[in-house]
């Protein structure tokens, strides 16, 4: 092997990994230079904003690399008594070898990850044939025990069912126990819980502990989520474009970063619990009739094949006054975007009763498209995506402007375009972007325009669905700077859909907290975020990691000690680890923060 | 979110595959991006394609005679006259030349793929557009019937529909159309499913309901953002249906339902008089014909398939680095 | 090992999320509980509104030219035979109650009665549907045996030489009509070289020695088989083979096509990817983990190719004097016989109505995740 041969504790070690994929134009560099190393029971975090490169460099650990891709450098990846092998020249046969064996990769969807047409048990036994291991009964026998390891409930049972029979949490513990299946000593999750909702982020990421510290596997995670390096990571990795631009021990990255996109990064990241107070509402606006009043709204949607009909919304109270923002938080399905449809009459109520500006909207399917105030341009909408929210064919120019022809026909061409100059204006969009197509937009200025759009007509009351979910932190922090600053401006109400405490914490003066169609809690944001009544608000919040390393650690063990089971010592063990101790001095000076840990 | 491979960088490509485009312009733009294999398939159909529109064009001056001549000043061709001079690929069974046959079956050919689109798409696109926006129980009842027809073997619902519209019995123009409808019923519903199943997917769209919550009219919304976006697959469909066209019409031909020989030269009639001809040893009877008609198919086919398969990020041999999910192809080949 | 019990239990998946609500719940026998059982139980329920339409389509379409006496007989009768023939048939009667009273025959088995050689149409389907049914079997043969193979290694050869060939091969048996293959390999097999018949299902003397059976089911190699002769099986089979690949050869390029998209696909996709990561070799993850999740597009797309082959079949019997249906739709199509043309073509109606039935059973068995 050239070059120095690694440490023998180091089982990866990247160097100088160059990474470039084939285009219609040119080669695109993804990876410009990565050099990493991962030590054995090592947590390390790669992080970065999308197309920093960070999955092309995990991927290329086990030559998982597309055909197009092209890849220089060298990875070295520890394969026991074989020693370190250059993953990027080895040939078909050591490759396959060192799949699973050397290092495992846990995957992003495990909806994807999932072979839909086999068992999750015959999966994982396919790991273990393919090098070999046991008989078929030895191999069955084998998977249900690690299904079990992995928290899988019932694991006899559970192996002979297919993916979409599993919760997506169970789905990523299957692909966990596959992953460890071959008892690898580094395990690739690249971004193993962005597909999953926070409450059971924390378990995944509880169960991703428990691998390093029982079983002592080192961890290469790969992820945008500063909360999730703050909680799980000894040492950080920062990427963008393709670099590395600074990589420290977790505590001194988050304390005391060098790197100027370091700073900015952590900077744009919202930290719960620690957001600025909002200030107060006018007091002359109270006393205004509200904008939406909900009583016991049901939305249904019917059931296919003859089986009951699927509740989305059951039974929701709601008020928002005029003026004011209701932060609307819950996990996938809890029925919060159905509500934010309701309102815009895109989704039909099933029962209760429901009024939006003074419209009572009634029962049953519609006749004519959106609602009185949409219709009025009393009401926006901005929506979740903001690629797939404007008509690919027409400019940005006459996406913005579609509300005015519709509803203004008195307006002349140079009226609206006036009025699309000045709204973009409103949104820091340079104005010859009326003239470009969507495509040709980043995402943080596709949601800007949408905001534009949506603000057309200067509405009453702006619907927000998860309008910042789709962004990375960095652009997320501008466009919920740029529209707290409108809100204030304007003064419209908003209904504020979203599943992130932190941004919802930030931009709403009221939380309603929805769990299986109902509301479980509502109330003064600071109130019900910072003293939670209800358990499920206290779960979320309690699962909910925070980036600060400090104040996460401290938020873990006092969520691990009332559920009774604090399985292990949090006292890390790797005593031969040669590089840093990240997590040893933490622990000792935390110190609860804000009003946030229940 | 996250990066994936397939999409290593930003900004996005500038050509995402949602540019308005025209199919004209298409196929020098897609051989520009092309490499390979892909390439000379999409020129050898391009060239295919072209030579059929030329001959057809260009039958009465490339043709040595007529499509129902049967005699030169007064002196029968013969039949069954293996090729030598004066007829370069000999004479059928009926008397008549091969070769002018042949070329003037171009004309035929070209007439009914034309005439038969032409019928099948607007009604298939406007049905297609009302049934799967508007929903209900009409768009039902319509899928019930497309669904029915396109599992039905399309030959049979020609010959059917030409039974209707002819008797079965047909002059040039009457014949031409009558084939050209028949067909053309067949097309209809692979319009409307595939307009339909596209309009489900843009009618879901945020930027549809973007124009909802602000109350714009059906009409308005169906026009000028739906419609647009739900015709992408169509170039695809219509090459494929030009192709299937041709088959179908040498297959009523084949089957005697085709365009009497003195009013139009067609070829599926002509391979059927060829089949005993083959049998005693003949050959030279159905090898142009059937040539003719391979040659037709494959052009429009493999024109249709690689502008498809360079349209579509996945069966590119280079990948574009936007890989969004990209409709696969709208339909496979069915053919009766 | 202690882990904390996930929290999260089977929420909002396909089956997890519905509530039954008190009341709500309403009664079912228990065969339909499982989702299978009601996926396969409603679309069953799909293949009688289907045949019903076109049904009614047929017999609409093919009276809108007129009854078919008058079609076939109109220049050879006088006009008070004819109307004598018209009324014997029924066809004078109003042509609501004629529906009806076909929609009930047709309810019973019987397909009425031709009208050039007054015969039961559905004894004619019973003869000939034999016959296609053999030459459809050895196509779909053909096929599979030619297609699949083929199609996995076009896949795995993408966009290189093997890959190349086969696709161009492919789209050349698409663009190919059945009955010029069919003259080709009769040209070059049977006149050119003489190894195989020329046309027909048998000889002769094969097909006098097969009638002399006690129940013949028409189905000739069976038939050959019963019958202890080994030069009758031999006979029949060398009458089988160019009809066999004229027909199956084009089915072959469809299926080919599609094999190589769908895997492709699936070699593509994260399942794969993941399957890789943990070891699993390249054959295994093209036989194994992308094949399967392929073969639900597949079989989906090869029902529909159904409709494809009966028509194909229309024409190969025509080009080989094959007697089966096909040939059969043909002649009664020359001597405009429309009662019996009707007739076949409801039968080949209902017969795609139930093979599309069998293939989405045969999808929704291979993939688990049933719905619709």
């Amino acid at each position: 092997m050239p070059g120095s041969p690694p440490v023998p504790e180091e089982l990866l070690r990247i160097e100088d990994l160059h990474v470039s994929f084939a285009t219609d134009r040119a080669a695109v560099p993804a990876v410009r230079g990565v050099d990493l190393t991962v030590a054995a029971g090592e947590a390390v975090a790669l992080v970065g904003e999308s197309g920093s490169g960070k999955t092309v460099t995990a991927r290329s650990v086990l030559g998982l690399l597309p055909s197009s891709a092209a890849a220089t450098g060298r990875v070295l990846l520890d394969h026991g008594a074989a020693g370190p092998v250059d993953v990027l020249a080895a040939d078909r046969r050591t490759l396959r070898a060192l799949r699973g064996t050397a290092a495992a990769m846990v995957f992003q969807e495990p909806a994807t990850a999932l072979n839909p047409v086999f068992p999750i048990g015959w999966q994982l036994a396919e790991g273990l044939r393919a090098h070999g291991r046991g008989t078929r009964a030895t191999r069955r026998a084998r998977a249900v025990e690690l299904l079990g390891q992995v928290g899988i409930p019932d694991p006899e049972r559970r192996a002979d069912h297919y993916p979409h029979q599993l919760s997506g949490g169970q789905q990523q513990r299957a692909v966990i126990a596959m992953a460890l299946a071959l008892g690898a000593r580094l395990l690739i999750a690249d971004e193993p819980t962005t597909a999953l909702d926070v409450t059971v982020q924390a378990e995944i990421l509880d169960l991703l502990r428990h691998c390093r510290d029982e079983l002592g596997t080192a961890l290469l995670l790969i992820t945008h989520n500063l909360g999730v390096v703050a909680d799980l990571a000894d040492r950080v990795a920062v990427m963008r474009a393709g670099r590395i631009v600074e990589q420290a021990p977790v505590g001194e990255l988050f304390a005391a970063p060098q790197h100027p996109y370091t700073r900015q990064l952590l900077s744009a990241v919202p930290v719960f619990g620690s957001a600025p107070p909002l200030p107060a509402r006018p007091a002359g606006a109270v006393d205004a009739p509200p904008v939406v009043a909900a009583r016991g709204l049901v939305v249904e949607y019917p059931g296919r094949w003859g089986r009951p009909p699927f509740r989305a919304v059951d039974g929701v109270d709601l008020e928002i006054g005029a003026g004011e923002v209701l932060g609307l938080v819950g996990e996938s399905g809890s029925g919060k975007t159905t509500i934010g449809r309701a309102l815009a009459g895109l989704t039909a109520t099933g029962g209760g009763t429901l009024t939006v500006l003074g419209e009572t909207l009634r029962p049953g399917p519609r006749r004519r498209t959106g609602t009185a105030a949409g219709r009025g341009g009393r009401l926006g909408f901005v929506f979740q995506d903001p690629a797939a929210s404007f008509d690919p064919r027409l400019t940005v120019g006459a996406c913005v402007a579609e509300p005015l022809r519709v509803h203004r026909p008195e307006l002349d061409g140079a009226a609206v375009a006036a009025r699309v100059r000045e709204l973009l204006e409103h949104v820091r969009l340079p104005a010859d972007t009326a003239d470009r197509h969507p495509h040709e937009l980043s995402g943080g200025q596709r949601q800007r325009a949408s905001l534009a759009r949506a603000l057309a007509l200067d509405p009453e009351l702006v619907i927000a669905d998860e309008p910042t979910s789709a962004l990375d932190v960095s652009v997320q922090a501008q466009v919920l700077e740029l529209f707290t600053r409108l809100q204030r401006e304007l003064g419209f109400a908003t209904l504020f859909v979203s599943h992130d405490l932190a941004v919802v914490e930030r931009v709403a003066d009221r939380v309603a907290v929805l769990h299986r169609g109902r509301v479980v809690e509502s109330g003064p944001t600071a109130r019900v975020l910072g003293a939670p009544a209800h358990p499920y608000t206290r779960r979320l919040i309690a699962s909910l990691p925070v980036p600060d390393p400090r104040r996460q650690a401290a938020r873990r063990r006092a969520a691990a000690l009332p559920r009774q089971e604090s399985q292990q010592p949090q006292q890390p063990q790797q005593e031969q680890q040669p590089l840093q101790h990240p997590l040893q001095q933490p622990h000792q000076q935390s110190r609860q923060t804000g009003a946030t840990t229940p | 979110m996250s990066d994936r491979p397939a999409a290593p960088d930003r900004p996005r490509h500038p050509a995402a595959p949602d540019r308005p485009r025209r199919l004209a312009r298409l196929v020098p733009q897609r051989v520009r991006g092309s490499v390979g294999l892909q390439r000379a398939m999409l020129l050898t159909g391009a060239g295919l394609t072209a030579l059929l529109l030329l001959a057809a064009l260009l039958a009465p001056w490339l043709a040595p005679w007529g499509h129902a001549q049967l005699q030169d000043g007064g002196a029968l061709f013969g039949s069954r006259q293996p090729p030598g001079p004066g007829h370069p690929l000999g004479t059928t069974a009926g008397g008549y030349d091969v070769l002018a046959r042949t070329l003037w079956g171009t004309r035929t050919a070209v007439a009914v793929i034309g005439l038969s689109l032409l019928l099948s798409v607007l009604p298939g696109t406007l049905l297609g557009l009302f049934s799967g926006y508007l929903g209900g129980w009409a768009d039902r009842l319509l899928v019930g019937v497309a669904d029915a027809l396109y599992s039905f073997p399309s030959l049979l619902l020609a010959i059917v529909m030409s039974v209707v519209i002819s008797g079965g019995r047909s002059s040039l123009v009457g014949g031409l159309t009558a084939a050209a409808c028949s067909i053309a019923l067949v097309f209809v519903p692979q319009y409307f499913r595939a307009v339909r199943a596209e309009v489900l997917r843009v009618k879901a769209e945020p930027f549809v309901e973007a124009a909802r919550v602000i109350g714009t009219g059906h009409l308005r919304i169906m026009f000028r953002h739906v419609l647009r976006n739900s015709v992408r697959s169509l170039p695809l469909l219509l090459t494929l249906n030009a192709a299937e066209s041709v088959l179908t019409l040498a297959g009523l031909g084949f089957l005697g339902f085709g365009i009497e020989p003195n009013s139009a030269a067609e070829w599926g009639y002509d391979l059927n008089r060829s089949v005993s001809d083959v049998t005693s040893g003949v050959w030279w009877t159905a090898l142009a014909p059937g040539t003719a008609t391979v040659l037709t198919v494959l052009g429009v086919t493999l024109l249709g398939e690689s502008l498809n398969d360079l349209a579509d990020p996945r069966l590119r041999r280079r990948r574009a680095p936007a890989a969004s999910t990209s409709p696969t192809a709208a339909k496979e080949p069915t053919r009766a | 090992m202690t882990l904390a019990p996930p929290l999260d239990g089977r929420r909002d998946g396909p089956h997890g999320g519905q509530r039954d609500g008190a009341g709500r719940g309403r009664f079912r026998p228990a065969v339909l509980r499982s989702p299978l059982a009601r996926y396969l139980a409603a679309r069953l329920l799909l293949v009688l509104p289907t045949v019903l339409l076109l049904l009614t389509a047929v017999f609409f379409l093919m009276r809108a030219t007129g009854d078919p006496v008058t079609t076939a007989f109109a220049d050879r009768l006088t006009p008070a035979q004819l109307q004598q023939k018209l009324h014997a048939a029924g066809y004078d009667r109003p042509l609501l109650t004629q529906y009806l009273d076909y929609l009930r025959q047709v309810a019973t088995g019987d397909f009425g009665r031709t009208a050039t050689d007054n015969r039961a149409v559905g004894e004619v389907l019973l003869t000939y549907g034999a016959a296609t049914l053999e030459l459809a079997c050895w196509a779909l043969l053909v096929a599979v045996a030619v297609g699949v193979p083929l199609g996995a290694l076009a896949a795995r050869h993408r966009d290189r030489a093997p890959d190349a060939v086969l696709r161009l091969a492919a789209v050349l048996g698409y663009a190919t009509p059945v009955f010029f293959v069919g003259l080709l390999l009769k040209l070059v097999f049977a006149v050119g070289l003489g190894w195989l018949p020329v046309a027909g299902r048998a000889s002769v003397q094969t097909e006098l020695r097969l009638q002399d059976l006690a129940d013949p089911t028409g189905l000739y190699l069976l038939d050959a088989l019963r019958s202890g002769d080994g030069a009758a099986v031999a006979d029949v089979l060398r009458h089988s083979v160019l009809p066999a690949l004229a027909l199956g050869l084009l089915l072959a390029g469809v299926l080919l096509r599609l094999v190589r998209t769908h895997l492709i696909a699936t070699l593509e996709a994260e399942y794969v990817v993941a399957a890789r990561s943990r070891g699993v070799g390249a054959r295994r993850l093209l036989t194994r983990h992308a094949a399967r999740p392929a073969l639900v597009p597949v079989v989906t797309v090869l029902g529909l190719q159904v409709a494809g082959l009966l028509g194909g079949a229309v024409l190969t019997e025509t080009t080989f004097e094959w007697k089966g249906l096909g040939y059969q739709l043909a002649h009664y199509l020359t001597v405009r016989d429309f009662a019996a043309v009707q007739g076949i073509v409801a039968l080949f109606a209902v017969v795609v109505a139930v093979v599309n039935f069998l293939v989405d059973a045969l999808a929704a068995l291979i993939d688990p995740r049933v719905r619709y």
